[in-house]
Formats: C-alpha cells, sequence, structure tokens
C-alpha cells in the first residue's frame, strides 16, 4: 500500500468527499487476507511434504543395519545398500531418456521455430503438447505392446553384430551384450522415458527459440547466412541456457516417472551398465509403487525413506533449473 | 552478441531442382526394401527406418556434390530437423492407434455402465463404472481443493505480491510443479496415516494427492493469464472508483475467465490420469463405492494397470480403459482450447 | 457540479525518487486547464495525484496538499476510492473494457461497485452519459455490440461516456488524442468545449495548438535534467502563454526551439 504522508486537513472544510470507512475497505482486507493465506497455504504444503515424508522416513534412516532382514523385498540388504542401486537404477534411466530427448527436443524446437511455416507452429507445437497430456499408465501400455516389438529387431543386431561380437571376445562385455527378448531392459524404459519428457523440454526450448530477436537473425541472414549457419550462429547461441535449464525440468520429470518404467521394465537391483540386460535396474519410484501395497512395518518407513531420497533430488534439480530460468532473464533482456 | 561473417555465398555451381529431396526419399525407400530383401525379408519399419538413413547420407552427398558444402550442410540440418518432428509423432499417432484399435474390443456402453463385482477368471463381462465413479471423487476432490487454492495464490503472486514472500512463492510453486507424482502419493498416506490412524482408506487420501499435484499447475496458468490482463482495464476500473477487490473480481478475473478455465480443464486433464500415488493411497476395488470419506475406491488408471497385470481377458478391459481415458483426457483438452478460442475477449491478448 | 482544485506545495515520490516537486496551481471550476510540457517532466505523475491513481503504483506518494473545494484529497480518513469517484480519469490509450458492451462499459462504474440500478434508470443513464459524450447518435443501434468494437475514437469517447455516467467532479484527461486520428482528435475537442461547462477540466497534451484551441488556462512543465525533479515553471491564461510567455523556456518550448 502507498502511504499517502499528509498534513492534517482542515476541519472546517465541509466534507463534500465522503469521509470514513468505505465498503470496499473491508473486502479490500478479507480478499487480501485470502490471496495471501493462499500463497502462504502452499509454502506450508511444501514444507509439510518434506517434514511427513522424513518423520516417516526416520525410524528406517536410524535403524540398525540388521532390523531390515525382515523385510523381505529389501533381500537382506541394509537400507544404503539397497537404496544404491535403485539410485543407480533412477538416475541410468534418466539419463539415457535425457541423451534421448534432448537433441529431439532442440530439433523438434527448432522445426516449429524456423521451419515450419509461421501459421502452421501453433497447431504443431500443440500436437506435441497432446503427447503431454497422455496419462503414464497408457505409456506403459504402449511401450509394452507396441514399442518393445518394435525395437527388439535393433536390440537383437546390436548385441550380436559383428563389432559388439569383437569386443566381447577381445576386450570384454560391452553395454549391449547379452540381449534377451522381450525387451523389458533399461534402455526401453528410458526411451519411453524419452517421449514423456519430450513434451516437457519442447515446450521450453520452442519458447526460448522464438525469442531469438529478430535482429540478430536478419543480421546473420543479410550477410549472406544459409539457415543453418544462421540458426548457429544466432539462434543456438541464444538459446543456450534455456536449453540446459529445459533439460533440468525434463531430468526432473524422468527421476521421478513410476508407471512406464513399472511396466515397462524387468526389474533388478544390480549396479551395471547391460543396457539390453532385463532384471538388472530398477528406479526409486517404479520400486515403490511394487512394493508399498504389501508393505509393513519397517519396509514401510524404508520405501518412504527412499521416496525423500526422490523428493530431495527432484527438488534440488528443479531449483537448479529454475534458477538457470531466473539468471536467463534477467541477463538476456528477452522477457 | 557478435555475429561473425561468413564467406559470401556466391553461388558458383547449379541449386538443386525442388523435386530432387522427393527423388532422392524414393530412391532411398527402394533401396532400403532391396536391403531388406537380402536379410531376413522387408518390415515396414525396417524400410522406414533404414530408407530414412539413407536418404539423409544420400540428400547430403548430392548437395556436397551439385552445390557445395555450405548448402550440404543447410540441407542435412533441415532433414535432421524435419526427421527430429516425424519421430515425435510416430509414438503420438501409433499410441492413439493401438489405443483405439484394442481399447474399442471391448469398450461399449455395457462396459460404461457396469463395475466388476463377480466378475473372475476369463470372464469378458464387466467394466469401468466403479472406476470412472472414483476418478471423479477423487480429481473432483483435487479439484475442490486446487483450484480456489490455485486461483488465490495466482491472484496473490499478480495482485499484491511483493518482495521475498512473493518471490519464494513463485520459485516453490515452480518447484512443487516438479515434484513427482509417486511422492505426492507419500505424502497423503503419511499425512492421513498420522492424523487417522493405518487403518484409513479414502477416496479423499488419493484426492489429497492429487491436489498437490494439482495446485502448482493451476497457480502457474493463472498467473499467467492474471498477466496477459493489460494494466490499463485496472487502471480504468479504479478510475470509476471501484475498490482493488471489485477490480480484480469484475474485471481482472472477468476478463481472464476464458484463460482460466483453460488452464483450470488442462489442470484436471494432467492429474486425471495419475497413477502411482493413486496406487498408493486409494488402492482398487471390485464394486462401486459411494462414499469419498471411507472404504477404498477404484479408479480408472489404476483399473487400467491392474486389469493390464492380470492378463488374459482382463487385458482387454485395461485397453478399454485407456481409450476410456485417453477420450476423457483429450475431451478435456479439446473443451479448454475451443473454450479459450471463442470465449477469449477481443483486445486482450 | 464542478469543483475547483487548490494544489499547495505538491510533491510525487517513486520510492526514493522526486519525480514532481513544487506544485502550487489553482485549477478553475468548469474550465478547461491544459499542462504541457517535454515528455517525462512529469505531467501524467502529477494528473494523476489529483485522483490519487499514483496509489496503485507501490512505493508512490505525495507531500503537500491538493484541496478540492475546502476538501483535503489526502485528509486523514479520505478513502481513495471517494477521490477517485469524485474526480474520473480517461486515458492516452482509449481502454474500454473488452468483456462488457457498450452498454455495460457505459454503466461500468455503477455495476462493478455493486450498486443496484433499474432497468429504465440504467437504459437512462447510458443515454445520458453517451449523449453527454457525442456518442448517442453513432451507437444507439448497437448497445450490445462489445465496446472494443468501435473505431479508435469512438473508443475514447466510450471511455469519456464512461467517465461521466459516475457524475464526477473534476475530469482529468492524459494525452486523449494522442493515439487517435485528426477526425477523432477534432471530435474529442470539440467534447470537451461542450463539456468544460459541466466539469472542470484538466487535461495533458502534446499538442501546442490542441492546448491553445481548447484550453482556458495552461501550465507548462519542464525538468531541468533526467533524475531531476519535474517542476511547474509558469502558469497563465492560454491567451497570454501563447502570446506573452514570462519565462523563456516556455517561449521556446512553445515556439517549438526546444531541444
Ligand atoms: N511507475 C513509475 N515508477 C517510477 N518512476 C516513474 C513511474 N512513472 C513515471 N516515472 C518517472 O517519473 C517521471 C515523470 O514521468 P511522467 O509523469 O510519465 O512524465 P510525462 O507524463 O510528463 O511524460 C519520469 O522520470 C519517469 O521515469
Ligand atoms: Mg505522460
Amino acid at each position: 500500500m502507498a502511504v499517502a504522508e499528509s498534513p492534517p486537513s482542515d476541519p472546517e472544510a465541509p466534507p463534500k468527499v465522503r469521509v470514513g470507512r468505505t465498503p470496499g475497505r473491508l473486502g479490500n482486507r478479507v480478499f487480501q487476507g485470502i490471496s495471501t493465506a493462499s500463497g502462504i497455504f502452499i509454502l506450508i504444503i511444501l514444507a509439510a511434504v518434506a517434514i511427513f515424508l522424513l518423520v516417516r522416513a526416520w525410524p528406517a534412516l536410524i535403524a540398525a543395519p540388521s532390523a531390515f532382514e525382515d523385510v523381505g523385498f529389501m533381500l537382506g540388504r541394509d537400507l544404503w545398500s539397497w537404496v544404491w542401486p535403485l539410485l543407480f537404477g533412477t538416475a541410468i534411466s534418466s539419463v539415457i531418456a535425457l541423451v534421448v530427448a534432448v537433441p529431439l527436443s532442440i530439433g523438434i524446437g527448432l522445426f516449429i521455430s524456423h521451419y515450419a511455416p509461421r501459421r502452421l507452429a501453433q497447431g504443431l507445437g500443440y500436437l506435441i503438447d497432446l503427447l503431454a497430456a497422455i496419462p503414464s499408465v497408457i505409456f506403459g501400455l504402449w511401450g509394452i505392446q507396441w514399442l518393445q516389438p518394435l525395437v527388439s529387431p535393433l536390440f537383437t543386431w546390436l548385441s550380436t553384430n559383428g563389432a559388439t561380437a569383437w569386443l566381447e571376445e577381445n576386450v570384454g562385455p560391452t553395454i549391449f551384450t547379452g540381449y534377451q527378448a522381450p525387451a523389458r531392459n533399461i534402455l526401453t524404459a528410458g526411451l519411453v522415458l524419452a517421449i514423456m519428457i519430450l513434451p516437457i523440454i519442447t515446450a521450453t526450448v520452442r519458447e526460448v527459440f522464438l525469442q531469438t530477436p529478430r535482429l540478430h537473425e536478419e543480421a546473420s541472414l543479410a550477410l549472406g547466412a544459409t539457415r543453418w549457419e544462421m540458426i548457429r550462429q544466432a539462434v543456438l547461441p541464444f538459446g543456450r541456457s534455456g536449453v540446459i535449464s529445459a533439460t533440468m525440468l525434463g531430468l526432473g520429470r524422468a527421476l521421478g516417472e513410476t508407471m512406464a518404467v513399472l511396466m515397462v521394465l524387468s526389474p533388478g537391483y544390480l549396479i551395471n551398465f547391460y543396457l539390453l540386460q532385463p532384471g538388472q535396474h530398477q528406479s526409486i519410484a517404479a520400486n515403490i509403487a511394487s512394493h508399498f501395497p504389501e508393505a509393513s512395518g519397517l519396509g514401510v518407513d524404508a520405501l518412504i525413506a527412499s521416496g525423500l531420497i526422490l523428493f530431495i533430488m527432484t527438488f534440488g534439480v528443479n531449483l537448479i533449473a529454475r534458477w538457470i530460468i531466473s539468471r536467463r532473464a534477467e541477463f538476456s533482456g528477452a522477457n | 552478441m557478435t555475429v561473425t561473417t561468413p564467406p559470401v555465398p556466391v553461388r558458383t555451381t547449379r541449386k538443386l531442382p525442388k523435386w530432387a529431396p522427393v527423388a532422392v526419399l524414393a530412391v532411398s525407400l527402394l533401396l532400403a526394401l532391396g536391403i531388406q530383401f537380402l536379410g531376413d525379408g522387408p518390415t515396414i519399419a525396417g524400410v522406414f527406418f533404414i530408407g530414412a538413413i539413407l536418404f539423409a547420407i544420400l540428400m547430403t552427398v548430392t548437395s556436397r556434390v551439385v552445390e557445395g558444402e555450405r548448402w550440404a550442410k543447410d540441407r542435412l540440418a533441415t532433414t535432421l530437423v524435419t526427421f527430429a518432428f516425424i519421430i515425435a509423432l510416430i509414438p503420438l499417432v501409433s499410441l492413439l492407434w493401438i489405443v483405439v484399435g484394442d481399447g474399442l474390443t471391448r469398450f461399449s456402453w455395457d462396459f460404461l455402465t457396469t463395475d466388476m463385482t463377480g466378475i473372475f477368471g476369463q470372464m469378458v463381462e464387466g467394466g469401468a463404472f466403479h472406476a470412472i465413479i472414483g476418478t471423479v471423487y477423487v480429481t473432483g476432490i483435487a479439484s475442490i481443493i486446487a483450484i480456489p487454492l490455485g486461483i488465490f495464490t495466482a491472484i496473490y503472486l499478480v495482485e499484491y505480491g511483493r518482495g521475498p514472500l512473493s518471490r519464494g512463492i513463485t520459485v516453490l510453486v515452480d518447484v512443487m510443479t516438479g515434484i513427482p507424482s509417486i511422492v505426492a502419493g507419500l505424502f497423503a498416506f503419511t499425512l492421513f496415516l498420522v492424523i487417522f490412524g493405518p487403518a484409513y482408506k479414502a477416496a479423499v487420501i488419493g484426492g489429497v494427492a492429487l491436489a498437490v499435484l494439482m495446485t502448482p499447475v493451476v497457480v502457474r496458468s493463472v498467473e499467467e493469464m492474471l498477466r496477459l490482463v493489460p494494466n490499463e482495464l485496472r487502471e480504468a476500473s479504479y478510475a470509476l472508483g471501484v475498490p482493488k477487490w471489485l477490480t480484480i473480481v469484475k474485471v481482472v478475473l472477468r476478463t481472464a475467465i476464458a484463460g482460466i478455465t483453460t488452464g483450470v480443464m488442462i489442470a484436471i486433464a494432467r492429474v486425471i490420469g495419475e497413477t502411482a500415488p493413486l496406487l498408493l493411497t486409494v488402492g482398487i476395488a471390485t464394486g462401486v463405492n459411494w462414499d469419498a470419506f471411507d472404504g477404498r475406491i477404484a479408479t480408472l488408471p489404476v483399473f487400467v494397470y491392474r486389469q493390464y497385470a492380470q492378463g488374459g481377458a482382463s487385458a482387454d478391459r485395461a485397453w478399454a480403459g485407456a481409450l476410456t481415458l485417453i477420450l476423457i483426457v483429450m475431451l478435456l483438452n479439446l473443451i479448454a482450447r475451443l473454450v479459450s478460442r471463442y470465449f477469449s475477449p477481443k483486445g486482450v491478448r | 457540479m464542478s469543483k475547483r482544485i487548490d494544489v499547495n506545495d505538491l510533491n510525487v515520490y517513486y520510492g526514493d525518487f522526486l519525480a514532481v516537486e513544487g506544485i502550487d496551481m489553482v485549477i478553475e471550476a468548469r474550465s478547461v486547464t491544459a499542462l504541457i510540457g517535454p515528455s517525462g517532466c512529469g505531467k501524467s505523475t502529477f494528473l494523476r495525484t489529483l485522483n490519487r491513481m499514483h496509489e496503485v503504483i507501490p512505493k508512490a506518494y505525495v507531500t503537500g496538499k491538493a484541496v478540492m473545494d475546502g476538501q483535503d484529497l489526502y485528509g486523514p480518513g479520505v478513502d481513495p476510492v471517494e477521490v477517485r469517484r469524485q474526480v474520473g480519469m480517461v486515458f492516452q490509450r482509449p481502454n474500454p473494457f473488452p468483456t462488457m458492451s457498450i452498454a455495460d462499459n457505459v454503466l461500468a462504474g455503477v455495476r462493478l461497485n455493486n450498486r443496484r440500478i433499474s432497468k429504465s434508470d440504467a437504459a437512462d443513464l447510458v443515454e445520458r452519459s453517451l449523449t453527454g459524450a457525442n456518442l448517442w447518435n453513432e451507437v444507439k443501434d448497437r448497445l450490445n455490440l462489445p465496446g472494443s468494437s468501435l473505431s479508435g475514437g469512438q473508443q475514447q469517447r466510450l471511455c469519456i461516456a464512461r467517465a461521466i455516467a459516475v457524475e464526477p467532479q473534476v475530469l482529468l484527461m492524459d494525452e486523449p488524442c494522442s493515439a487517435l486520428d485528426p477526425i477523432s482528435t477534432l471530435a474529442i475537442e470539440e467534447l470537451i468545449s461542450e463539456l468544460k461547462n459541466d466539469y472542470t477540466i484538466v487535461i495533458v497534451t502534446h499538442n501546442m495548438q490542441q492546448a491553445a484551441r481548447v484550453s482556458d488556462r495552461t501550465g507548462f512543465f519542464n525538468i531541468a535534467g533526467t533524475g531531476k525533479p519535474g517542476h511547474l515553471i509558469e502558469m497563465d491564461d492560454t491567451t497570454t502563454m501563447f502570446s506573452t510567455p514570462s519565462e523563456k523556456s516556455t517561449e521556446d518550448y512553445i515556439s517549438g526551439r526546444f531541444g
């Protein structure tokens, strides 16, 4: 509220402008109160998420390693040696998803912003956004039913071609070693994740590409650059931080995605890079979903502890992504 | 930003004719077909996959020979960028294709109006009525919490918020958008566990979990819409002696209502398909549970997951459920777009 | 229904920045007062303090006095909302409410304030205000169309109709014609000459001829340099200002010899 510093008014003056409480005041108070309370309530929810998870995870975090022997799905491991492979599985599936999705998203972003006819751009963007609307459980079905048979010949070829065979013989196992159909491996899961995070990354990337100052683009074209040279000179450098933050957003989503991994991947609790073998990896989120319904006692606490770790990881990743975006907004002058 | 000077593109060679890419594409596809005949015999996927690779190579090489290096690079970039877009469309199209194809096997009025009581083994009857009701319940509860909370928070951020509190809320809302759905499920589970004890199972738990996921989406889209309302309209209202809160309600919200409706519907569409948090909180049931505050309840996404996991005749029900779910989501999206197209006041945006 | 305003040693701040300093001014009732001066010298800023619109901007505040017919606009207990009901404002760009019809735009001051009004009173008010704004004949057949369907000049007159529908004492206009074509500008200028029979009008304009044509008194604002506060250099009858101004800078500005 602005401060109006003013000397006291002349008491003699006839009150032509009505003095005192106007009906708007109470309304203003109440409305501002409700709005502010809502904002604060969101902070409370977020804090509550952290606190409630921590409270329930605490027994697992302080329990003696031997206490977990009764928890069937932990295979006799203690909390940390149980969480490590899950963390690894989460990370590797997310990395695969990013490796596939980021270049694709950049291509799609460029296609929509600089290649497709201007009139079509919005409609094409909407098509990609539709992908984001599809429920993850359906992506899971699609992964099993459509993607697995499709990639199976490719995986067979990857694992049996001459180069792989030669490496296996002379160097040792490669990441493609030992493919077994059906393709319920971490690479397939990563591919499904890639499709799922594609719209998230594309949305941001497309926006930054569209924001490239026309002046830079035209300067480049006026100097006789081809379209690709103009993109290299003007669009990509301008959009770099946007691409990085979009990547982080995609990573945040990939880390926490449950259903695709749960449905596509045949789980295992190992730390290795055999991308094509089933029964090697599992992600934290999928692991929670698959064991939570029948877990009890310390098992529930251990699962919640792994959920807390996931929460902290995604929180950090998203925070960094937002930080990059906000820095960009400050310095680029584009927003 | 510096723009380095590229060599002046004086064309010393001919440019490829307009039909060249089409010709190269045809040649590539034929070659791919031929290569496949040498191997295990052609498949559609194989022809397109190998054909695409061949096209990229042949097109670039042809351009390199006829047009020169810089134009060859440009052509390669165009090819790759276009491929990227097409690749993204493949999952969308194939997914809709198989969901509609497999879903129609069991999708029917009966499917929408019967539940799973007394259905077992390889019986092909049964439907998703109970799950649809459950989804309406759970999403309804989430909406009742998230929509007002989100709208008022957005109003705070746009109309009142200043300083560190507002900046903090903005950042944390953004971060909250990225909370994994399974974590939201764990939160709702522990919240009700602490308050009501371990035996309590009800739709409301799932509703709370979804509300956590939905609120930031609502905040973000409503905030964006409120910021689109020109300041001039607020000033016009103030200048007429209208108090701030009435200006917000009757001018700002009124002007943005179409956008807000769109945003809210898209937010609903986002959470309506959430599976993982409901798997943890509300479980599954075979019949309709009309009480949102007591007992397990079936929801459409969990229904799809569970039916598919059972296999056999149940898998058909899973696909029909998936079709139902996608129809609901697409319908929500479609209506949302129509609302924003036809009800946005002119002069805004 | 028209009032005079006495401004006494008024300073306007945006946070720490003193935008306008030491304004003393008398705005006569039933007359048109024009404010001229180069961009950024604080004309809009000053104008908005006359109906406390500056308080919409965070950290903006005022010291000094503005008295309307003996009533201090900044007196304790005076609600800015009440002040704005007495002192209406028309903006540079026409800004009819896009969600409302032409008639509803005129009634906005009533409807937005949740005041009840009978159908016939409403129709009366619409006709009276639109007639007052010289717009009635042009729009009487399409009162239910959206306000944004009108031309720019018509929209601006609609905004004037909207402002006079709440029956203010004073009408502030901040460059009301700068977004309009010459013909619409002429229409607005004619309207202003008619409106001054009922209202006190203060108009900011960049157009010297316009100031000369429509105003009775003219005030010249100037600024010593960027970052410095704006001042009221001189104020006099318009004829005097445009023929024999007492300050050199006024003469320079009016004759277009300004830096
Ligand atoms: N909302 C604001 N916040 C801070 N400074 C402002 C704001 N509006 C105007 N100013 C400053 O006040 C001074 C006067 O501006 P203004 O009243 O708009 O000038 P004029 O209308 O005469 O062109 C300028 O230096 C301008 O930068
Ligand atoms: Mg101005």
